[in-house]
């Protein structure tokens, strides 16, 4: 388990590290290292050359823009920005989701960033970042852009990335009034990968009604999935028909599939009661929120 | 007075040293040695057509490459079959490196030795193989179908069959009131000890020498090995085990292919050479277990009492059978437990199949007995509507029954099975009250009132620990007063260091800290047989225990010369000998090492006082005709036959109605192994142990696919518990009924932990679920299947009805 030969530099300036990519279009960017690492080490992919990002001071910044949302650069270690009070508050469901990922040791090295760009549909963050309409921004020699979450998925561990681009920030829009959050996941071990895991986002209008419901799945799609769950609400109310609904309608946008962990037809179950469990904390948190939002 | 310290919880004095990062592995041994990479066959069956190393040979750093062309001699020959059996009619060991078939996925085919690891791993990479596919047998069922050899000159994959009995099970089955039959299965597992298997060598052209460290529970077995295989002679070849992260019964066997690979290496080298295991390796080449089958027949009385029992069960002993039968033969008779029963069959089938070999691990073909025979108990409780406790009570073995012969069954020592003793009943008594079996019915009805399922098991189980030839003890007093104290078994973590020295120092009458234990090194030890079985603190501690008396005695000898007082009116206390009511009249053990070794040259002011011209009766010889210069004793510990330890787990469960997940809301374990040298080691023991056991039970199995592949080959995906998934309090009760077999009572405590898991957990689940529960491990995805299948069937039979 030794990786093969690979030529190594750390820029501490992103202008070199785009230059050095645009140089080496074959060489990987390396951050955490908690994903690319092993493979490298298990031999599963040769690398020529790592360009280490690590050392790029600026790429190391938390913003909270209050009423805006967070933005992080791509060297924020998933514990940290799981510490983050403010973010937490700007937008709980980061603090939620990451909770939920892997282990400590592994979130303290590994990023959120990477996380996102390693498009892994079993990982918490891109799907958080398609539940809340994330955007992520990208930089190369020839210039920033900014990716939408949708553009961004495009097939199971693939983004949009070009060679030679490198993501250098990620953006999630602040929780707006009267929404609240939940998420869950069932792995079989704690810190595992999900077994399936559900995060939602509940809106209620002035009066307390369910106006819009939206869950995102981990793990039994092979893109991150979100779905609209809305319909099922008809009356404005979280009534237990809903839920059962809900459940229903999100496995018909899912492909759960079996592998040595679980069966398919158990990641459905998990499904349906995920997406009942969390909608329905969501939804009370949303309650929540709006009456300290009235009282406040 | 010195306080006792044998049955104290004294603090381990290995831990700073090992927690703090400053153990000494085997990787961490010579840094500038040459390291070994392996080339591992890809496929499970294969015949090997050519092997072409050409690509390697000018690959900068590398400094050799060897297959099974370049052995020579009995390196050329197959591995070892270390512990032969009449039954094992159809033994197969591997070849160091294949020789022209690999039979499992992971089977050396040839070793690179380079400057580095990544050196040699790149140089593997070039090897190039072509093979002829032959198909695999994966899985017990494919074993037993036969449709395809694992081995061509094996018939039915059968490696032995072997069948043991008393009375007569069958008339007694059929004439019984009651009768019931159970089909059950485990799966593989495996010890996965933190540290992988490691090996370094080094040979010393000028000394003639050859030098090993590696990474074992036996270094007198490996010396041996290395000997015989690099045809050297046994005095020129020195085992040394360094710190060895954890056992579990894979580093018994030896020697492995690398274990000699390695000192072969060095020695045509002339350089250090090291192999460090990586995790992959240790899942695809080093050993599983547990893997069975079982068929159980059973006669009963109103009672529950057992009149006859008739066991059948295929043991999947993967590719080779190296450690021949020890596992099954251990099921086979560990499945009677602490029951008495009249009349007993049992049958077992050892098969081959195209994955890892299968040898001991922690518990070692017990947990499958235990399973087997605790999941019967659960049926006839079940059968009969009795409490599961009742019936387990009706068929104990009582105190008054030891010693306790189960008719005439040979166990896994060869020696006849007889428990030498223990008091099942109050054991019982003290499980009962510790999972307060009684409220628990209260409990459920409580919990079901939430629309919450929980469940209780219990299982019972007899561990036959220490078992023999031999081990050895030598105690040695310093001349400073400090006691060097060896053995020659190994240690892989268990607190050898610190129970030893607990011996030491209560036999001897020395200070605990002035007593320093060595273990594993076969240049202070050279006769020793190893570390399994639960049987270090039985054997080596009565040894040592044995070897303290005689020095004890020596020194008490020589204090009474000194004293001019009589040996029966000395004590020993804190290291210092003195007379019984007089305290001033004393000599300390130091002076007196410095006395017992009469010398001729002085170096310092200790030894001074001995030399000639200082001490002495000109007279006499200066060593007494039937005495021995120096301060020590030697002795070694030989049991008739084993000690029987033995426990009871109970386990309460929580299974969640929807996702079919499975919490462990309270572990209890009552646990007798004899005479406890010390409470705090016996729980940590036995703690890893429900650790591990929890593992087997609900976590771990090797992914097999049909094409021999083992799928789960790293810690992302073979699920060993976390901390996380532990009980996060055991509570644990002891017993202690000393073993009448050895000097201090002892039985073994190191595998108990892990040995009733899987019954226990299968009775909970069980017990919640209202579903038998026949195949264990068990995990949620499973039992939801289970719950699906069991709805619609009762559906079905009430459509039918
Ligand atoms: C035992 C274990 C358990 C885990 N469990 C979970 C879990 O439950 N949930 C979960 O979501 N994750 C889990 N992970 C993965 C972890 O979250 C990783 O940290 C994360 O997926 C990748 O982040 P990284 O910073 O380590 O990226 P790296 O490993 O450094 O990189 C991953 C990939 O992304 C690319 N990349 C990284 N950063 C950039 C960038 N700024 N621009 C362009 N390309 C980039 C790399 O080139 C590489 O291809 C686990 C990991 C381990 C080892």
């Amino acid at each position: 388990m030794k990786p093969a030969a690979f030529t190594y530099q750390r820029p501490t300036t992103l202008t070199q590290a785009l230059a050095a990519y645009a140089a080496a279009p074959e060489a990987k960017v390396l951050a955490g290292g908690q994903s690319l690492i092993p493979l490298m080490s298990m031999r599963l992919t040769s690398v020529p050359e790592l360009i280490d990002i690590n050392g790029i001071e600026e790429l190391s910044h938390i913003h909270v823009e209050r009423g805006q949302g967070v933005r992080f650069g791509a060297i924020v270690r998933h514990a940290q920005l799981h510490a983050h009070a403010e973010a937490r508050e700007v937008q709980p469901l980061l603090h939620a989701a990451l909770s939920h990922v892997a282990h400590a040791t592994i979130r303290n090295r590994g990023t959120t960033v990477g996380s996102i760009v390693h498009a892994d549909a079993s990982g918490e963050m891109p799907m958080i970042m398609s539940l809340l309409g994330g955007t992520l921004t990208v930089a190369s020699v020839e210039g920033r852009r900014e990716i939408t979450a949708e553009d961004l998925f495009i097939g199971p561990l693939e983004t949009s990335l070009q060679a030679g681009e490198i993501a250098v920030e990620a953006f999630v829009p602040a929780l707006p009034a009267r929404h609240g959050v939940a998420f869950d996941e069932i792995a079989r071990r704690h810190g595992d990968y999900a077994l399936c895991g559900v995060g939602a986002i509940v809106g209620l209008d002035a009066d307390g009604a369910i106006e819009h419901v939206r869950a995102g799945y981990v793990s039994v799609s092979e893109t991150p999935a979100v779905v609209d769950l809305t319909g099922c609400f008809p009356d404005g109310e979280l009534t237990e028909q809903g839920l059962k609904d809900a459940a229903e309608l999100a496995l018909t946008h899912l492909e759960p599939e079996a592998d040595i962990h679980a069966s398919a037809e158990y990641r459905a179950q998990l499904a349906r009661t995920l997406t009942t469990r969390v909608v329905a904390a969501a939804h009370a948190d949303a309650g929540a929120r709006a009456n300290a939002e009235v009282t406040a | 007075m010195t306080t006792k310290l044998m049955g104290e919880p004294v603090a381990r004095v290995e831990d700073d040293r090992l927690v703090t990062g400053k153990g000494r592995y085997a990787d961490d041994l010579m840094p500038g040695a040459l390291e070994m990479a392996v080339l591992r066959s890809p496929h499970a069956h294969a015949r090997i057509r050519s092997i072409d190393v050409d690509a390697v040979l000018d690959v900068p750093g590398v400094h050799a490459v060897y297959t099974y062309e370049d052995l020579e001699g009995p390196m050329a020959e197959p591995l070892p079959l270390l512990i032969p059996h009449p039954a094992l009619t159809h033994g197969r060991t591997q070849y160091a490196l294949a020789k022209d078939e690999v039979n499992y996925v992971g089977e050396a085919i040839a070793v690179v030795v380079a400057d580095n690891r990544y050196l040699a791993e790149d140089a593997v990479s070039r090897i190039e193989v072509e093979y002829d596919f032959l198909p695999p047998v994966v899985g017990i069922d494919a074993a037993r179908a036969a449709e395809h050899l694992v081995h061509e000159d094996v018939p039915g994959n059968v490696a032995a069959v072997m069948e043991q009995s008393f009375g007569d099970a069958e008339a007694a089955i059929a004439s019984a009131p009651h009768r019931l039959s159970l089909d059950l299965t485990v799966e593989r597992s495996a010890c996965m000890p933190m540290e992988g298997r490691g090996t370094v060598a080094r040979w010393d052209e000028d000394l003639n020498r050859m030098s090993v460290w590696t990474s074992t529970q036996t270094s007198t077995g490996v010396r041996a090995a290395v000997a015989t295989k690099l045809g050297l002679d046994l005095g020129q070849v020195d085992v040394v085990t360094p710190d060895v992260g954890g056992g579990f019964g894979v580093k018994i066997v030896h020697p492995w292919p690398e274990e000699l690979l390695v000192p072969m290496a060095a020695k045509a080298l002339r350089r250090p050479v090291k192999f460090t295991e990586d995790r992959r390796e240790h899942f695809i080449s080093s050993a599983h277990e547990r893997g069975q089958q079982q068929h159980i027949e059973v006669g009963f009385d109103d009672e529950g009492r057992v009149l006859g029992m008739s066991v059948k069960f295929w043991h999947d002993n993967g590719a080779y059978t190296p450690y021949g039968l020890i596992v099954p033969i251990i099921t086979s008779t560990q499945l009677l437990g602490p029951y008495k029963l009249p009349n007993y069959k049992v049958v077992f089938e050892s098969l081959y199949t195209n994955t890892v070999i299968v040898t001991p691990y922690r518990g070692a073909g017990r947990p499958q007995g235990v399973y087997a025979m605790e999941r019967t108990m659960d049926a006839i409780a079940a059968e009969l509507g009795m409490d599961r406790t009742v019936v387990r009570e009706n068929n104990f073995i009582q105190p008054d029954d030891f010693p306790y012969a189960h008719g005439e069954l040979t166990f896994q020592d060869g020696r006849p099975l007889i428990y030498d003793s223990g008091n099942y009943p109050e054991m019982m008594r003290k499980a009962r009250d510790l999972v307060d079996w009684p409220s628990f019915e209260k409990f459920r009805d409580e919990a079901r009132k939430e629309g919450r399922k929980v469940g209780i098991g219990i299982a019972c189980y007899v561990e036959g620990t220490g078992v023999g030839p031999y081990e050895g003890g030598h105690v040695h007093i310093e001349t400073s007063g400090k006691v060097k104290v060896s053995t020659g078994l190994t240690t892989q973590g268990q607190g050898h260091q610190t129970a030893f020295a607990q011996i030491v120092a209560d036999e001897l009458g020395v200070r605990f800290e002035d007593v320093e234990v060595v273990t594993g090194d076969t240049r202070r030890s050279p006769y020793s047989v190893g570390t399994f079985a639960s049987r270090a603190a039985v054997m080596s501690g009565s040894a040592i225990a044995l070897a303290a008396r005689n020095a004890r005695a020596k020194a008490l000898r020589l204090a009474a010369d000194a004293l001019e007082a009589d040996v029966d009116d000395l004590e020993i206390v804190d290291g210092i000998v003195r007379v019984k009511g007089a305290p001033d009249s004393q000599i300390a053990l130091g002076t007196l090492a410095v006395l017992s070794n009469p010398l001729r040259y002085a170096f310092d002011e200790a030894s001074r006082a001995a030399t000639q011209f200082a001490v002495g009766d000109p007279s006499k010889p200066p060593v007494a005709e039937d005495d021995e210069p120096g301060l020590e004793g030697k002795d070694y510990y030989s049991p008739p036959r084993s000690t029987f330890a033995s426990g009871i787990h109970a386990v309460i469960v929580e299974t969640d109605p929807e996702t079919a997940e499975i919490r462990i809301l309270k572990y209890a374990v009552v646990h007798d192994c004899g005479t406890l040298i010390n409470p705090r080691i016996v729980e940590g023991q036995v703690h890893g142990g429900v650790a591990q056991g929890v593992g087997g039970a609900l976590y771990e199995r090797m992914a097999y696919d049909e094409t021999g592949q083992l799928q789960n080959a790293s810690f992302m995906d073979f699920l060993m518990p976390y901390v996380t998934e532990v009980p996060e309090s055991i509570e644990i009760d002891h017993l202690e009924t000393p073993s009448p077999l050895n000097p201090l009572g002892i039985k073994g405590a190191g595998e108990a932990g892990v040995i009733p898991s899987s019954a226990v957990f299968a009775a909970a689940i069980e017990d919640a679920e209202g579903i038998p529960i026949t195949a264990m491990p068990i995990s949620p995805s499973e039992l939801y299947a289970l719950r699906l299948a069991h709805s619609s069937t009762t559906s079905h039979e009430r459509t039918a009805s």
